[in-house]
């Protein structure tokens, strides 16, 4: 009698579980299938070379934003993910339980959740206002903002996984700190740090808005990355999707489909790039 | 070669827990000098001291001297230190992201070695040392990881030994291993005294009395009794080490 019961909740919570994770697959596979479904059409290989056309004209491209959101990423990065791990070494290897360290805590932890538009603002009154020109750095920076509390938190994360008695081990045969958190404590977690950092590079990748007053926007190449206004697809798409053309609503979706394909390409890209350095 | 210690009036602190008390004791070079009593009783404290790791924990604190070859070891920087006093920990530890090379060398490769002959001489000297050569010497590239707990522990022991201390710390080496495995490591701290001065921490007194030279007896933070293992284990001078031997208490 309590077997059959047993069996019987078993089965109808297994059921739940089951449909739980089923619910939460269907807005992914829906959103891309939907990306993928309407941006395919309209992708060609003009998306990919040319500028966008004159308003009114039907072809042209996204290559400046393809190539903007790139240079975006890099800058972002550049700046973002060195200062990030920098600060979560500072926080586990050297001081964890100061006033300072716990303050640096609780500050990243407010950053992560500060909308994105008030970064953009920030940014863009700190080097906007003061250079007088939108620019790619500026974009890069603000992007970079929002990154540096993700990638501090996640390598944090990291580091707290490393044992202690693998740093012991390390002081026991009279080496270094430095060398211990470079050679020992670094290696051990990377991969868990190259993920952190690819999800915070993924997750800046489609912000817009902190990328309206900073980078603003281009319908051309930019030639400076300090003095020119950059495209970016993020831009780009929100620009393209909230026009009255069709041609243009197209071209959206197609953006929105290279994007979801680039930041899908990084995340590749770091994998397999760390898969073969460990083996 | 193995050197002497010699410890005087040794205290320390966990914050405000004292967990060593007035320790003055002498171990002799090339010997194997165990340190016995039961949990708690700052045994694992004791020799954290003599190579100077229990200072790295946040809130702990140190009074007294030690006396390494006839030079003070608070005067040493406690990194070159730690050259000179090795130390094998209870659960084997090796470097995860290692191999089994890698790991041998650790300790003179990121002190600055870097050619590559030296470093094979060093690693295989070392392995064989620890009785582990045979078994790993075709997967020496091979991750540390890879290895039984034993293999791992002895893999542990080569990495001290590489960087050629003369005193070696072992805290309760066997522990986290099965008996073949334990009965090896027994035999290697055997072989090893005649290079190395050993202090060995265990909670097994069968083993202490199959290794040991001496064999000091501690409890609540005291020394209570230091003297030639066949001594302490049939003719003990304080009713207390009598009690613990005899499994009255412990």
């Amino acid at each position: 009698m309590i077997n059959v019961r047993r069996n019987f909740v078993n089965k109808l919570m297994l059921g739940i579980f089951a449909a739980a994770t089923f619910l939460a697959l269907v807005p992914l596979f829906a959103l891309l299938g939907y990306v993928i479904k309407n941006g395919i059409t309209s992708l060609n290989l003009d998306f990919f070379i040319k500028l966008p056309a004159v308003m009114g004209m039907t072809g042209g491209g996204m290559a400046n934003a393809i190539e903007g959101t790139l240079i975006l990423i890099a800058i972002a990065s550049i700046i973002g993910i060195p200062i990030g791990i920098l600060v979560a070494i500072y926080l586990t290897e050297y001081d964890r339980y100061s006033w300072l360290s716990t303050t640096v805590r609780f500050t990243t932890d407010v950053l992560t959740g500060i909308p994105s538009i008030i970064i953009g603002i920030v940014v863009s009154m700190a080097i906007v206002s003061k250079t007088k020109h939108f620019s790619a750095f500026a974009g890069g920076v603000a992007l970079a903002v929002i990154m540096i509390p993700l990638v501090i938190r996640s390598t944090e994360e990291m580091l707290k996984l490393v044992p202690h008695a693998i740093r012991e081990a390390g002081y026991a045969l009279g080496i270094s700190q430095r060398r211990i958190i470079l050679n020992i404590v670094l290696p051990t977690a990377a991969k868990g740090i190259i993920t952190g950092a690819m999800l915070a590079v993924a997750r800046v990748s489609g912000e817009t808005a902190p990328l309206l007053f900073t980078a603003l926007g281009n319908q051309y190449w930019t030639h400076s990355l300090f003095k020119d206004p950059i495209a970016s697809l993020p831009v780009q798409i929100y620009t393209y999707a909230t026009s009255p053309y069709d041609e243009w609503h197209r071209q959206a979706w197609a953006g929105s489909l290279v994007l979801i394909a680039i930041i899908l390409c990084l995340n590749l890209i770091a994998r397999f790039a760390f898969r073969s350095r460990s083996n | 070669m193995g050197q002497s210690l010699s410890i005087r009036q040794l205290e320390a602190w966990y914050g405000t827990n004292q967990t060593l008390k007035g320790i003055n004791m002498e171990i002799a070079a090339n010997q194997v000098t165990a340190i016995i009593g039961p949990s708690g009783c700052g045994k694992s404290t004791f020799v954290r001291c003599i190579n100077r790791m229990h200072e790295t924990l946040p809130g702990s604190k140190v009074k007294g001297e030690i006396i390494l070859n006839g030079e003070s070891i608070y005067g040493q920087d406690p990194v070159s230190l730690r050259k000179t006093v090795g130390m094998v920990f209870q659960k084997p530890n090796p470097f995860p992201s290692m191999t089994i090379f890698e790991n041998v060398v650790a300790g003179v490769k990121l002190n600055g070695m870097r050619n590559k002959q030296n470093l094979q001489a060093i690693a295989e000297k070392s392995l064989r040392m620890a009785a582990l050569w045979d078994e790993v010497k075709d997967r020496l590239n091979y991750s540390g990881m890879s290895l039984s707990g034993g293999q791992q522990q002895r893999l542990c022991i080569a990495r001290a030994l590489a960087v050629e201390p003369s005193v070696l710390l072992m805290d309760e080496p066997a522990s986290a291993l099965d008996p073949i495995a334990t009965m090896r490591i027994e035999e290697l701290v055997g072989q090893l005294k005649s290079e190395y001065t050993i202090v060995i921490v265990t909670h097994n007194m069968q083993q202490a009395a199959r290794i040991a030279d001496t064999t000091a007896f501690f409890l609540n933070g005291e020394l209570v009794e230091h003297g030639p293992t066949s001594e302490i284990f049939t003719n003990p001078r304080d009713k207390r080490t009598e009690d613990y031997i005899t499994g009255r208490f412990g």
